[in-house]
């Protein structure tokens, strides 16, 4: 999504005022500052998307700059239109894009680590998807509670715990929840309660 | 939150209690800052000195879990000195209701309780009824009986004197908070009260905050702008998240988990649908069923029907009285009942307490799946410290998943502002959405389940699960839409009052909750949310509209705030019984003789002067008005001060239970207990830091937050340094009887002893962001130390105060 450019341009100014003044004193500011203008020139041909902050529940709104010809992230900072943070930022919101695929850190693969292994192993979706299915399906029917001790009907399956997740988005998190159910879960918890 | 984010602004007096605000949710402590340059006080009330101290107007030391003693004193100081406002207390609370007359409390126990069950029984903590089964009132408040006396009697023990000796607070500094917070009583005045984990951190930690609710009602705080009670939440999405209910007790929206007794629908809606005879109470949750039927409409779709109750038997049923929290959960897999786990986005083995007892109970999982963005050390446990991988039988998946940027969605932030994102760039290699990994998942064990069937197999085969897109990938405005609600049928809606009939075709958008039915014609998976859209399809959290009409900094066309877009909860409570507002240069909502203006009212109705159509303001409680008396808890409907768990102190200086009554005591042979003992003679609380978040899982893979928070530390206040001679920057150890945690000592003037019931008592502190994965030299997990119990209502664990050594190495 676009948005307007106003408010973005008014902080770009400001980092900028700031750098030259401090150019007056050595010449290490002034690369900076150069770098500082190669950079906004690149932000001003970015493709602007928004997000929202995910770290704590404040909601800061934050502007991703996106290189249209390779499609990758390469700066994030605060939305100056945001009404709460006004484009500020805390320390991580600010390092943000330290989360983008420029962190070398990041998972890209499915991993599998066997019974009694040592390593992970890299495998593929399908892989992943028919084991776990299997597992789910096999551990779900051999704990399966039809009724309680009183007889009750209470449909329950007590050897599965689902834990996660409240940095995922509101979507997922209903996924989740109707996923739980569905296997007839009662261990369902997430870091609300932590 | 019952007020929100920019809504800080508008206070007169601020209390941080329970939160280092400056530290953990700088961008809040801006608004926090802008009440204070236009006049506000600010108040912080913590064990440490923190730079939230530092830019307050006064900072007020405490012992870790004495905030109910604390604010106990503050109730008694309000009655003492007629602070209360009444005509708010008279009209709006349960204050003039009649408690039955076989309640009562002794010696730290109320009427009910059953040791052997470390339950109450909670048929005394009842209101008489007239006649018609209205609860009777005395509206002079000076009945015996009343809510206002009892409650005035339980506080008056909370004297200025018993109060500083339990918290270790001098009386000065006692009286200066009362006074200045208790200002906050005028009918024009507005104070607030912002905590974080401080306060659910405890075994008394929802009446921690139930103390203070009672404080914002005496002083009529509630309902208004620059008031309420407002929790700064530690994750992006826990306010979603808790919506959405990822939690044993609720179904989304707050529904109410069935339990094994209620062994029929129509049982069940009977048992959760309140009843009120009285006719100014608008008890909106006699609307349940419309919610509970359309719920399990979205689960089910065209298989749920009327022949079959919607599906309600398909649905799993708890066991009456049991809890399954994430500490009961590691407690059955500690034990081997639990053979498989799901682990998404987070890291458990580092964040629950007791971590040593959590990861050997990992280990005797058949498998565990994890879902995230990095590694960490929940899913490398097979390989942790001290663990041989050739001997651990679990099958385990780290399963890659996209970034919060990568995706597109909503997110609720704790002021229920939802607010839309976009998806910036692809995820890198194999990643994808956590909610597309899930919805396959279940696709798959669907499919297995049509081929094999298998026990309850109808719940999932029927589940309506169609939430991936041509290409395969998760279709988040569908399941956005289906979150919102849809009608399943073409339906006409009348509008009496507006004397419209409008027709909804089927499969369009429900425009609000209001129109949610329980005859199986709407579908709607988390009705708090419905109204997120409109009829005409606008996705309302999208909204970027600036626009700030009443000046208070509402912004009601940014995103959508549920529930419809409502900015502040119970605004009906701002206004007198006319619907005049009580402070006419905040002006939240005012009734100008045929509608409400301003905010969205908590429903449309007249105020309560009307008695004819008028309703009183408290509109989802049964009886309309606020809950000084609160049956619901567990512990009991005034709260009390118990000491933490383990405690500096052999008795408790209140009563002779020493410990909240209604806790669960957990069994195992890893948890083990030392309190008032001298080989842990030191209060231990635990906190994050600015640069880093909750277990460091994201943050620690970051150069740049790393760098400059590296590694575990416990600050130790420099009189107890001298004592046991340590030095800044040596490398010592905390110990707890669970655990130890080497790391550097941080000697510092910001903990103080305290004089506690006549004896020095030290504090310590400690960051919970590290973990034994990475970086490999940071230190371990703070949790090591940490006891597994909890809050007797939530069973939020007790982080914030137990009982440690430090040690030089």
């Amino acid at each position: 999504m676009q948005i307007t450019r106003r408010g973005f341009l008014t902080l770009s100014g400001a980092v900028g005022g700031g750098v030259a003044l401090s150019g007056l004193v050595n010449l290490m500011p002034t690369r900076a500052y150069a770098d500082e203008l190669g950079k906004m020139n690149r932000i001003k041909a970015a493709k602007q998307v928004i997000t929202t902050c995910c770290y704590c529940s404040v909601g800061c709104g934050l502007i991703c700059s996106v290189d249209k010809a390779t499609g990758k992230i390469f700066n994030i900072e605060g939305d100056a239109d945001h009404p709460i943070n006004e484009g500020s930022l805390c320390a991580k919101g600010a390092g943000l894009f330290d989360l983008t695929e420029a962190n070398k850190h990041r998972l890209t693969k499915v991993l599998y680590r066997k019974p009694y292994g040592t390593e992970w192993e890299e495998k593929d979706w399908d892989f992943a998807l028919s084991r776990i299915a299997r597992l789910v399906k096999d551990t779900r029917d051999k704990g399966f509670v039809k009724r309680n001790a009183k007889g009750e009907l209470v449909n329950r399956c007590e050897t599965i715990g689902h834990y996660g997740s409240s940095n995922v988005d509101n979507e997922e998190c209903w996924i989740m929840s109707a996923k739980s159910r569905a296997l007839g879960l009662v261990y369902i918890d997430h870091q609300a309660r932590v | 939150m019952t007020n929100h984010y920019c809504d800080l602004k508008n206070a007169d007096v601020i209390l941080i209690m329970g939160s280092n605000a400056a530290e953990h949710h700088p961008i809040a402590f801006k608004w926090i800052l802008r009440a204070k340059e236009k006049g506000a006080k600010i108040i912080h009330v913590d064990p440490r000195y923190t730079r939230t101290s530092a830019r307050c107007d006064f900072h007020v030391p405490l012992r870790s879990g004495t905030d109910i003693a604390f604010l106990g004193g503050m109730i008694n100081y309000i009655f003492e000195n007629d602070k209360y406002f009444k005509e708010y207390v008279v009209n709006y609370t349960n204050a003039s209701f009649i408690v039955d007359s076989g309640f009562h409390f002794k010696d730290g126990l109320f009427s009910g309780y059953d040791a052997k069950k470390r339950k109450y029984n909670k048929d005394t903590w009842t209101f008489d009824k007239d006649g018609r089964g209205i609860p009777r009132r005395d509206m002079s408040l000076s009945h015996p009986r009343s809510v206002f006396q009892l409650l005035k009697k339980h506080y008056s023990r909370y004297t200025l004197d018993k109060v500083s000796s339990i918290t270790g607070v001098s009386k000065e500094n006692l009286l200066k908070v009362y006074e200045i917070y208790a200002s906050t009583g005028a009918p024009d005045k507005a104070g607030t009260e912002c905590y974080a984990l401080g306060w659910t951190h405890h075994t008394v930690g929802s009446q921690n905050i139930r103390t203070m609710a009672i404080i914002q009602l005496l002083l009529g705080n509630m309902g208004i702008a620059g008031g309420g009670i407002n929790a700064l939440r530690g994750e992006p999405n826990v306010q979603g998240s808790t919506d959405h209910c990822i939690l044993y007790g609720n179904l989304p929206g707050y529904l109410k988990m069935p339990v094994a007794s209620l062994g029929s629908l129509d049982k069940y809606l009977k048992k959760c649908t309140p009843v009120s005879n009285d006719p100014q109470s608008a008890n909106y949750y006699s609307n349940y069923p419309n919610f509970f039927v359309s719920f399990l409409k979205s689960l089910w779709g065209d298989k749920a029907n009327n022949a079959n109750n919607f599906g309600y038997d398909w649905l799993p049923k708890l066991e009456d009285g049991k809890a399954y929290s994430t500490m009961h959960l590691f407690d059955a897999m500690y034990a081997g009942s639990v053979k498989g786990f799901f682990a998404i986005g987070a890291d458990p083995a580092v964040s629950t307490p007791n971590s040593n007892k959590v990861r050997k109970a990992l280990e005797n999982l058949d498998w565990l799946v994890g879902e995230n963005i990095f590694n960490n050390e929940t899913y490398e446990f097979w390989r942790g410290p001290g663990v041989d991988p050739a001997k651990i039988k679990t099958e385990c998946f780290l399963l890659p998943a996209s970034a919060s940027m990568e995706k597109e969605g909503s997110q609720s932030n704790s002021g229920r502002w939802v607010q839309w994102k976009y998806k910036a760039a692809q995820a890198p290699g194999d990643a994808i959405p956590v909610g597309e990994i899930e919805i396959k998942i279940l696709a798959a064990v669907k499919k297995l389940y049509e081929k094999e069937g298998g026990p309850n197999a109808e719940a999932i085969v029927n589940m309506k699960w169609d939430y991936l897109d041509g290409k395969g990938s998760m279709d988040v405005l569908k399941l956005a839409h289906h979150i919102n609600g849809r009608f399943t049928q073409d339906t006409v809606i009348e509008d009496k009052a507006k004397k419209t009939s409008t027709l909804f075709k089927k499969g369009s958008l429900v425009p609000t909750f209001g129109m949610l039915k329980a005859d199986g014609s709407t579908a709607c998976g988390n009705w708090i949310m419905s109204g997120s859209f409109g009829a005409d399809g606008e996705n309302k959290m999208m909204r970027r509209g600036k626009e700030d009409p009443t000046g208070l900094g509402l912004f009601p066309d940014w995103s959508f705030a549920w529930p419809v877009n409502r900015r502040i909860i119970y605004n009906r409570a701002s206004c007198d019984v006319y619907g005049k507002p009580y402070n006419p240069n905040r002006k939240l909502l005012e009734w100008t003789g045929d509608k409400w203006v301003g905010d969205v009212p908590d429903g449309p109705w007249p105020p309560m002067a009307d008695k004819a159509k008028g309703k009183y303001p408290f509109i989802m409680k049964q009886d309309g008005v606020a809950s000084l008396f609160g049956p619901a808890m567990a512990e009991g409907p005034f709260p009390e001060h118990y000491e933490p768990l383990e405690s500096p102190l052999e008795k408790n200086p209140m009563s002779s239970q020493r410990n909240n009554p209604a806790i669960e005591i957990f069994k195992s042979d890893m948890d083990k207990v030392a309190s008032a003992s001298k080989d842990f003679p030191y209060v231990c609380t635990t906190y994050s830091c600015t640069e880093h978040w909750c277990t460091g899982a994201l943050t620690r893979w970051q150069a740049w937050l790393l760098e400059a928070m590296p590694e575990l530390y416990v600050e130790i206040g420099d009189e107890l340094a001298k004592e046991l001679k340590i030095k800044n920057g040596e490398r010592i150890k905390v110990t707890s009887i669970r655990g130890e945690a080497p790391c550097v000592a941080m000697v510092t003037k910001r903990f103080k002893p305290f004089q506690v019931e006549g004896k020095t008592v030290h504090q310590v502190g400690m960051p919970f962001n590290y973990g034994w994965l990475f970086p490999k030299d940071g230190g371990d997990s703070t949790n090591v130390l940490t006891p597994t119990v909890g809050c007797a209502n939530t069973f939020c664990p007790e982080y914030k105060a137990f009982m440690v050594n430090v040690e030089k190495l």
